[in-house]
Parts: C-alpha cells; structure tokens; sequence
C-alpha cells in the first residue's frame, strides 16, 4: 500500500508537471505581443525594451519556463494584463459565488439521484426504470445552454419572481433585510441554474448509481441474507445500499473541480459572476494570465480530485489490496 | 451454404456477420428511427442548395424577426435572413464538424491506447501520463482558449475538438489490448513470426472493433454538443453558420423571437440524441455475448 501511495503521487507530480508546460506553451502560443499591452501606445521602443526585461520576456523560453513555474508554486500566477491586479486575488474575489452554486447544484443531484438510482435498479425493466434511463438518455444529449435558455424563455419572462442575471439584489444583504428576505433573493437568482446543473448532472450519477446497486443486489451476501429470511427492507438499507454507496462515495473525488471552477456556460447564460464568467470574459479581453491561470487550476483540481477517488475506494472498500 | 459458392467462403463469412448486426440493430427500434433520421438530414444537408430558396446570409431587414410564415418556414432571424436556409446550411457544417472531429479524435485514441496497451512498460507509462495530462484540462474552456488564440476555422475547430475529446477512448483500447495481448491467438502469430504492426492492426485491433465503433458514434453527438458550446459562446464558426452560431444570434431576442432560438436547439438535440441512440442500438448489435 505505501508503495501503491508513492508509485501513485509520482504519477501525479509528473501529471502537474506536463500540464504546466503545456500551459506555458498554449500561453507563448498566443498571439500579439504582451508588451503592447503592458506598455503605452506611444512608448518608444527603448521603453519597449525596458518593460520586456522588467517582466522578463527577453529571456530565452526555458528560463521564462522556470521564472513562471516558480511563482506559481509560492501562489503567484503574475497580474492581469487588464486591471493589473494579481490573478489569483481576481480569481479568489469570484469563487465563493461558483462554490455557493455548484455545492448546492451537488447536494440536489446526490440527494435525488442516489434514491433515484437504487429504486431504478430494484425494479428493473418497471415503467419506473424506463422512463429514469431514457430521461438520463434525453438529458446526455440535451445541450446545455439551450436548455438554460429554455427555461429563461418559459419561466424566467413570465414569472417575476425568478431572475435570470447575476446572484443577489443590489443593497439586499443580511445587514439591511430580514433572513428569510435575503434567502429568498438569492434562491430567486439560483433557481434556474441550479436547475440546469441538476438536470445534467444527474443523468451521470443516476445511471452509476443504477449500475452500482444491480451489481450489488446480485451478489451472494444479498442472496444469504435473503435465504436467512431477512426483510427486504432490512436486506436494502443494511446490506445492499451500503455496498452500492462505496463507488458512489468516490466520485466526490471528481467533483472537486466542477466545484472550484464552475460551470463555464451557464455562468455566461446567467451572468453569474463567479470565476468562469471571469475566464469567459479574459478570453475576450485577450488577459491571457487570467485564462491560463484559470486552465491549470482547472487541471490541477482535476489531477487532485483524481488522486483523492483513488484514496477514497482504498479507504471506504477493505476489499481492495495492493500489492 | 454460402460457403459452396467457391472462391467467396471469407466474404460469405463476414457478410453473414454483417447481416447478424443488422438484424440485431434493427430490433432496437430508436436505434433505428434514429438512423432514418440521421439519414434524412444528411440528405438534406446533401441537397441544401436545392430545397432552400433564400441562401443562408442573404438579409432582408424589411423582414426582420418575422414569425415563421408560408414564405419563411421558421421565421426570419435580426437582419431578415431566412432561418429554414440558415438551418440546413449550418446543418453541414455542424455534421462535418461533428464527423471529423470525431474521426480524428478516434484516430488518435485509437493510436495511442494500441500502443501503450501493445508495448507496456515504459511506453505505456508515457503514454498514459500524457493521457492524464490532456484529460485534466476543463475540455470546454480549454477549447475555448484554443480557438481564441490560432485563427478560427472549421478545420481548425474539427482538429481542436478532436485533439482534445481522445483520452477517454484511448483508455478503454488500452484496456482492451492489455487483455488482448495474454491471448493465444496473439501469441500465436507472434510464434510464427509475425510483426508488430501486423499483430497489431490485423488481429489485436480487429478485435476489439465493436467498443470502438460505438464509442465513435458517441464521439459524434459530443463533437457536435462542443462546438455548439463555443459557437454559442462566440467562438464558433459563421460562414455558413453552425447550429450553434444560429442560436447564439437569437440569444439576446428571446423575447421578441423565440423560434431563432429553439429550432437550432431542437436540431442540435435531435441529431445527438440520434446519434447515442445509434450507439446504444450498435453496442447490443455488436457485442457477441449479449444474446437477446
């Protein structure tokens, strides 16, 4: 197991590793040259040159490499080319808006799809499994966006309560309005995507959660403590759910990036102003820190979630040895 | 019975194999609406130049945001081009997008799981890192990013999809061919001193054929969702204009004209749906041991 745990975090530094060269080139790779962003748009070229050597761009890609990375690793992942302030204070200013909504958007697609899923497997093939797979089937092919645009078009004109922009009420804040005001305002504004994230994210976890509990329910425990004359209530909550959950239990590892980077697309629909509106937006306003910044963050949650999974199922399944 | 017919014994062989899948595809009956309909729009798209009276960016701003009429079927978008038109031109493009960028992203899944799985070792080892490497990236964003910094073309958006959407398959055929490799048929035809490359794409890749198909098949539908996603976030292709691009111009009128927006959306469903459902209905055909 020791020696599983160091093999699988080499693995891991080599992963980080390549992804951030390969973050550094997308970045060399773009195009337009930094300093005529950084500089005035009269600076002579001696200013020019001077700005160059002071954010180190004249030195060969290597050193640039290791100049980079190793501000990176103490937390600096250098300052907007747009607002000149540091990426990583941008990006935290925008997180507790993406976390606030994709935790809650976690909660209801775990509460709903994990009983979901296990009454789907218990009456396979019922009208009731039919309709769960083919409404995951629909919800696979579903475009996102559109659904989101859907839902704004039917509900989000019509009723005045729900909003379709941004996440709170200007001036409604716990200080200012009682507590069930402010709660209101905000469900007001996360309804709709919170629906959306629902939807799609459900399908995934639904249909795992299914194909977990049937590979569970045919196993000989189930079977012995059928023969042993349990009640099947007994035999679903005692034995065959919690075998079902263990799977289930890791994916938590997956969902630490969808967390901390959001969902990209429907932050744009809603304007929700969390951290993938602000990446969405320094596309467009060519401040390639801020989206490199935004795609090895992705990435390294990524790596990380991957790892915490894999040391989740050793934890939560005694029945995995390694060798 | 067949087989008598001297000289065509193989061929006999795999059509009757053929004629085994298609028998078993048709009785998955979505599987099979949704291959007519896949049929039918290809069709269509074929034949755009011939079943559509306006071309796709030809405006008319006397007839701006009408509603869908006799003289224009789904209505007429912002600056009065004609949406029906609009709609089967972009058809091609978000079909061959969907095409090639599935096909390359195969290609290269394919390529690279066939080799780590084949080699082992040290390949294996690289290979896979890599795969981790380019599968952690947030796929939408990094596509994004991508098509924001070289110039934006439909080829160029068919290799970006594609170059990035390869890690999943390139796992499941590496899966295949660590299994594979123990087999006795592969350690046959190395004992009779076979090569690499023959083992590998005459025997190993052959079969493991069937995941493979219906994972392009999946690819499709996912190409064509990606670059719906960038066109609707801005970065899609627009002459002609893809499903994607359509919708995105209607976004901001939704009030006002609704059907700019949902037909493109119903298309984009419609086509991917069918093209999982044709997945499905090739994996029950396809797979030897399932017996329905």
């Amino acid at each position: 197991m020791g020696k599983y745990l160091i093999r699988r975090l080499l693995q891991m530094i080599i992963v980080l590793i390549g992804i951030s060269i390969i973050s550094f080139a997308i970045m060399q790779l773009a195009p337009g040259d930094p300093i005529d962003l950084l500089s005035d748009r009269n600076a002579t070229p001696a200013e020019k040159a001077h700005i160059r050597s002071l954010y180190g761009l004249d030195k060969p890609l290597p050193v640039q490499y290791y100049n980079w990375i190793s501000q990176v690793l103490k937390g600096n992942f250098g300052n907007s080319y747009v607002t000149g302030k540091p990426v990583l204070a941008m990006i935290m200013e925008r997180l507790p808006a993406t976390l606030m909504l994709n935790f809650w958007a976690m909660v209801i697609i775990y509460a709903l799809a994990i009983p979901i899923g296990m009454v789907s497997a218990l009456r396979q093939y019922s009208w009731f499994d039919h309709i769960v797979t083919s409404v995951a089937f629909l919800g696979k092919a579903l475009p996102q966006f559109w659904f989101a645009l859907m839902l704004i078009y039917t509900v989000g004109l019509r009723v005045d309560y729900i909003q379709i922009s941004g996440m709170s009420t200007y001036g409604v804040n716990w200080a200012s309005a009682s507590f069930w005001q402010v709660l209101s305002d905000r469900l007001s504004y996360m309804i709709l995507p919170l629906i959306v994230l629902a939807f799609s994210g459900m399908a995934g976890i639904t249909r795992y959660m299914r194909a977990s509990m049937l590979d569970v329910v045919h196993q000989d425990y189930i079977r012995t403590a059928r023969a042993k004359g349990l009640s099947e209530k007994k035999i679903v909550t005692n034995h065959a759910l919690r075998n079902a959950l263990l799977p289930i239990v890791t994916l938590i590892g997956f969902e630490l990036p969808i967390l901390f980077s959001g969902s990209v697309v429907i932050e744009t629909i809603f304007s929700w102003p969390g951290v993938g509106l602000l990446a969405v937006n320094s596309i467009f306003q060519r401040d390639y820190m801020v989206v490199m910044a935004f795609n090895m963050l992705g990435a390294v949650m990524t790596v990380l979630g991957m790892f915490m999974a894999d040391l989740l199922y050793l934890v939560v399944d005694p029945r995995i040895k390694l060798e | 019975m067949l087989a008598i017919k001297s000289g065509k014994t193989v061929s006999a062989l795999e059509e009757s194999y053929l004629q085994m899948v298609w028998r078993r595809f048709k009785r998955h009956r979505l599987a099979l609406i949704s291959l007519i309909f896949l049929i039918f729009i290809s069709l269509l798209s074929l034949a755009a130049p011939l079943i559509t009276q306006y071309s796709y960016d030809q405006s008319d701003p006397e007839h701006s945001m009408e509603a869908p009429s006799k003289l224009h079927w789904l209505g007429t978008d912002r600056i009065g081009r004609d949406l029906y038109s609009r709609l089967i031109w972009g058809s091609r493009i978000s079909l061959s997008v969907g095409l090639v960028a599935a096909a390359v992203s195969v290609i290269v899944g394919t390529l690279i799981g066939a080799a780590a799985g084949y080699f082992g070792g040290v390949v294996d080892d690289i290979l896979m890192r890599f795969t981790e490497m380019v599968m952690s990236f947030p796929v939408i964003f990094l596509l994004l990013t991508i098509i924001a910094i070289i110039d934006r073309s439909v080829v160029n958006v068919m290799l970006v999809i594609g170059l990035t959407s390869w890690p999943g398959l390139a796992r499941l055929v590496r899966g295949q061919f660590l299994a594979l490799r123990e087999m006795d048929y592969v350690e046959a035809a190395r004992a009779l001193g076979a090569k690499n490359s023959r083992i590998v794409f005459r025997h190993m890749l052959l079969n493991c054929m069937a995941p493979i198909i219906v994972n392009a098949t999946l690819r499709v539908g996912g190409a064509i969702l990606a670059e719906s996603s960038l066109s609707f976030l801005g970065l899609g292709i627009t002459d002609p204009p893809s499903w994607g691009t359509i919708l995105n111009s209607g976004r901001h009128y939704m009030r006002f004209a609704p059907w700019i927006t949902i037909a493109p959306g119903v298309m984009i469903f419609l086509t991917v749906l069918a093209f999982n459902y044709v997945g499905d209905g090739l994996r029950d055909a396809l797979d030897p041991h399932l017996k329905r």
